[in-house]
């Protein structure tokens, strides 16, 4: 099968360095890689094609890249899977990173955001003699998130990092995660507080992009909401993040639908005059265009907000 | 511009023996610095599996069963008084691991469990899943960067320095994101540079496995020892020789020719598929050779194991199999046959990690130390066990390590002339200014990756070899004259896939000329024109000297024997 390669380049010694894309044609065969055909068209078209490559098998974590527009590891993206015989496979490199030449990204910040965390098992008390005793329960669960191979996907594709560069993003976050819900560490406390900041745990947009495309089924979308809930559990102190999360599930239990207005008000405090005033121009906009909701006493709940406030009640039981 | 850096130890390498190594260094109060051609976590330490072996004496294990399985396993090549250490540290060297947090699996009471592992009769090999590797080497990372160890990332090592009187003083390297030069001055530098493994064509090895740091201990004047003794593993995936565990047979699966009769019986009726990994290899080999192979595999059956197990115990290769070639190894057979897997040779140390003799039996560059797969103690011998290459890594890294530490903090600095730096620089603007040919470096390594598959493969004899050690010679006047396209000082992988491909062709050399010295069989070195052990004869290492200018010189020593005299190997 012949396929089009449409590999974003990129060389930063050029005259004047910008990207550009370059189309390779390939005759692949169905058990191709992306991974394989980046090879070939390296070893037999063109020397200069740069990307990191090493373990052909997903565990090292060095070839993330986009994919028609996706991250994904090269080396397990089957090239059969992507197209049908003639159409061409976009190749760039991954976003919210530098790039430094061709399909090559600069991760200094990402592992910057990785040691944020403070990523090492913290245990208190003495050491003991053997080893740690955990349930396999708790062990197999970890088992899951220590598959992280860091390979940067997830944060490539993160929309909340794409407008927020501040963002701390999903591989720290499942990263801290890792600790947080380790039985042997003493510093879950602290660690979920230094998360409860702007740019922590709350700042997660939840588009789920990060549980799509990371090659190793991490979920880190779904390890954030679960620190989320173990920051409430363990009273860290509010904040926009978490108050946002608990006026946006009360709302919905009085009222069956969002009171956007409200939740401005409960988020930030109407005493908060700056945050107040700086949603003025988007106000006037939206009442402009009759798109403004209606709010507090003038937004009354839904018909059947009974049977709403039931399922509310029955995830409030304890299981 | 900064030109020069300047440490007691430098490690290089990051992968679990050189991250392991440069812990201990630091904890004996020297400076201490990493330097790595790829980011840490992305080194071939992950791909090892299924687990690591230590005999737990508080769960009824005994150290010397341990030790005698290995020594079993290396077909008595291997030397015991390392071995013995080996086997008597593994505890403290596990447990270690789990208080740095490795998330180890657990049994039922909350303590680390075990699963079998070939050569061995009882259950020692401690895991992860079967990301055993990964989760060692990222936590090891975790703990490098909880003590802000230096790391040079992305830093390509060119050469050994030395001075005046043949000390160690350093190496010269570049920096691949910008091409800048520099001189790493260190009083103790230690070769942790991982395998070798793309010598060979396929190989279940990652890219990145090009024998760096054997390549340039040699050349700066250490001995290679043992390196004809190159592991074939039994599950690999044809074609690009993927691995598929051992842990697989560990957790029970069955090996099937096509006539789907368990052949192991045959060879090794009181093990089966778990004898060791040189003797399960020829065994496939031999069904293969026989036309009892389908498509030149043997098959791989899982079914029987359950869904469960295979999800918790198994979940990477079975993402594997389905992702690489589209198999669900719940409910089918996979084919697999022998891959090159493993170095067992590499360069020579005591058990401490030096590359030189205290005692001056042996010709070695003081102030070098090596630790894991680039390092030969030699604890593998003819054969490695699985699960003990993790081990080794750990356990020897760290001695390696913490003598590299002491060692340093009693000396001064070698002194090493600034103009190093300079002379390579211009070795590397030679390379890159070569007239245009028509061969490639891709083509060269392909070359040699096969001869090499076709010489010293599972089978080897005389005449095989000869041809293959002259195709290798041919290669090399070939890589004095192949032009680097890519002229840019920015991340050029054509530059260092040429280096890489030089320094390959170093390992293939030694590798040639160690098979064609040893004319017995011996653990996966198997010769069918000598078959058989020769004990009166080849008890001992081969180590083979760089001699620049002159063909590699051969030396021997004999093996090390403390308790198990050699008997006849059955499995």
């Amino acid at each position: 099968m012949l396929t089009t390669f449409r590999i974003c380049r990129f060389n930063p010694e050029a005259e004047s360095p910008r990207p550009y894309f370059q189309d390779y044609q390939l005759a692949t065969e169905r058990s191709d890689t992306v991974l394989d055909a980046l090879i070939r068209i390296r070893e037999t078209v063109d020397e200069s094609l740069t990307l990191r490559c090493s373990c052909r098998g997903a565990i090292c974590g060095s070839c993330g890249m986009r994919i028609n527009g996706h991250a994904a590891l090269a080396c397990k993206t089957k090239v059969a899977s992507l197209v049908s015989p003639g159409e061409t496979i976009h190749v760039e490199p991954m976003n919210n990173m530098p790039v430094i030449k061709d399909l090559v990204t600069d991760m200094a910040g990402f592992w910057e955001k990785i040691r944020q965390v403070q990523p090492w098992l913290q245990p208190t008390g003495p050491e003991p003699e053997g080893e740690y005793l955990a349930s396999p329960e708790a062990m197999n669960h970890l088992t899951g998130v220590m598959n992280c191979i860091m390979c940067g996907a997830c944060v490539s594709d993160c929309a909340a990092l794409e407008v927020n560069p501040d963002f701390i993003g999903p591989a720290a976050l499942a990263k801290a995660y890792r600790f947080a819900a380790d039985p042997r560490d003493g510093n879950s406390a602290s660690r979920l507080r230094e998360l409860n900041v702007p740019g922590g745990m709350w700042d997660c947009t939840r588009c789920m992009e990060c549980i799509e495309v990371c090659p190793k089924g991490v979920g880190a979308m779904d390890r954030i909401m679960t620190l989320r809930a173990k920051g409430i559990e363990h009273g860290v102190p509010s904040t926009a993040g978490s108050r946002h999360t608990e006026a946006f599930a009360d709302i919905i239990e009085q009222k069956g639908r969002l009171d956007e207005p409200m939740l401005a008000v409960r988020t930030f405090g109407l005493t908060n005059v700056r945050q107040m005033f700086s949603f003025l121009p988007m106000v006037v906009r939206a009442l402009i265009r009759g798109k403004l909701p209606r709010s507090g006493p003038l937004h009354r709940p839904i018909p059947g907000i009974d049977r709403i406030r039931r399922l509310f009640q029955r995830v409030k039981e304890p299981r | 511009m900064v030109n020069s850096y300047e440490f007691d130890v430098l490690v290089v390498g990051a992968g679990l023996a050189g991250l392991r190594a440069a812990l201990a260094a630091h904890q004996t109060g020297a400076s201490v610095a990493v330097i790595t051609k790829v980011h840490p976590v992305r080194s071939h330490s992950n791909a090892a599996q299924g687990g690591i072996n230590a005999a737990l004496t508080d769960r009824g294990d005994k150290w010397e069963e341990h030790a005698f399985e290995t020594v079993k396993g290396s077909d008595y090549l291997g030397d015991q008084d390392a071995v013995e250490i080996l086997a008597q540290e593994a505890g403290q060297d596990i447990l270690a691991l789990e208080h740095m947090g490795v998330i180890f699996n657990r049994n039922e009471e909350g303590r680390l469990g075990t699963r079998r592992f070939g050569g061995q009769k009882r259950a020692r090999t401690f895991f992860v899943s079967d990301f055993t590797g990964q989760a060692l080497l990222h936590v090891l990372y975790e703990q490098a960067m909880k003590t802000r160890l230096p790391v040079f990332e992305e830093w390509f090592v060119t050469s050994l320095v030395k001075d005046e009187h043949g000390r160690c003083g350093g190496v010269l390297a570049f920096e691949i994101r910008s091409g800048r030069m520099a001189l790493f001055r260190a009083k103790a530098v230690v070769i942790a540079a991982g395998g070798l493994g793309r010598v060979f064509e396929p190989s279940t090895n990652a890219l990145i496995c090009t024998g760096d740091g054997v390549a340039i201990a040699y050349r700066g004047g250490a001995p290679l020892m043992d390196m004809e003794m190159v592991q074939y593993h039994p599950t690999t995936l044809r074609g690009k020789g993927l691995l598929l565990s051992e842990a697989a047979r560990g957790e029970g699966a069955y090996l099937l020719n096509a006539e789907g009769e368990r052949f192991m019986e045959q060879y090794a009726p009181n093990m089966m598929e778990l004898a060791s990994r040189d003797v399960v290899s020829r065994a496939e080999q031999i069904e293969i050779n026989e036309g009892r192979g389908i498509n030149g595999c043997v098959l791989l059956d899982c079914r029987h194991l359950g869904k469960t197990l295979i999800r918790e115990r198994l979940s990477q290769i079975f993402e594997e199999a389905k992702s690489f070639a589209n198999i669900d190894l719940t409910e089918e057979l996979v084919p697999v046959c022998p891959g090159m897997h493993y170095m067992m040779g590499g360069v020579k140390t005591d058990v401490e990690g030096r590359c030189w003799d205290l005692a001056g039996g042996w010709q070695g560059v003081p102030g070098l130390f090596a630790a894991g797969e680039a390092a030969c103690l030699s604890l593998h011998g003819g054969n490695r066990l699985g699960a003990n290459s993790l081990l080794d890594t750990v356990v020897f890294g760290r001695r390696a390590g913490r003598c590299a530490g002491e060692y340093a903090k009693t000396l001064a600095h070698p002194r090493i002339d600034d103009g190093v730096v300079k002379d390579e620089e211009d070795n590397l603007k030679k390379i890159l200014a070569r007239p245009e040919t028509d061969d490639t470096v891709s083509r060269i390594r392909h070359e040699m990756g096969c001869a090499m598959t076709e010489g010293f493969g599972v089978f080897r004899e005389e005449e095989a070899m000869i041809s293959a050690q002259q195709t290798v010679g041919s290669l090399r006047e070939r890589w004095n004259r192949v032009a680097i396209h890519d002229k840019g000082q920015v991340f050029n992988t054509s530059l260092i896939r040429a280096l890489e491909l030089d320094f390959m062709l170093d390992c293939a050399e030694t590798i040639a000329l160690g098979a064609l010295t040893r004319t017995e069989s011996r653990g996966a070195h198997f010769r069918t024109d000598c078959l058989d052990r020769d004990d009166d004869h080849w008890l001992k290492h081969i180590l083979i000297h760089h001699r620049p200018g002159g063909p590699p010189q051969l030396d021997f020593l004999p093996v090390r024997v403390t308790q198990w005299e050699p008997q006849v190997r059955v499995y």
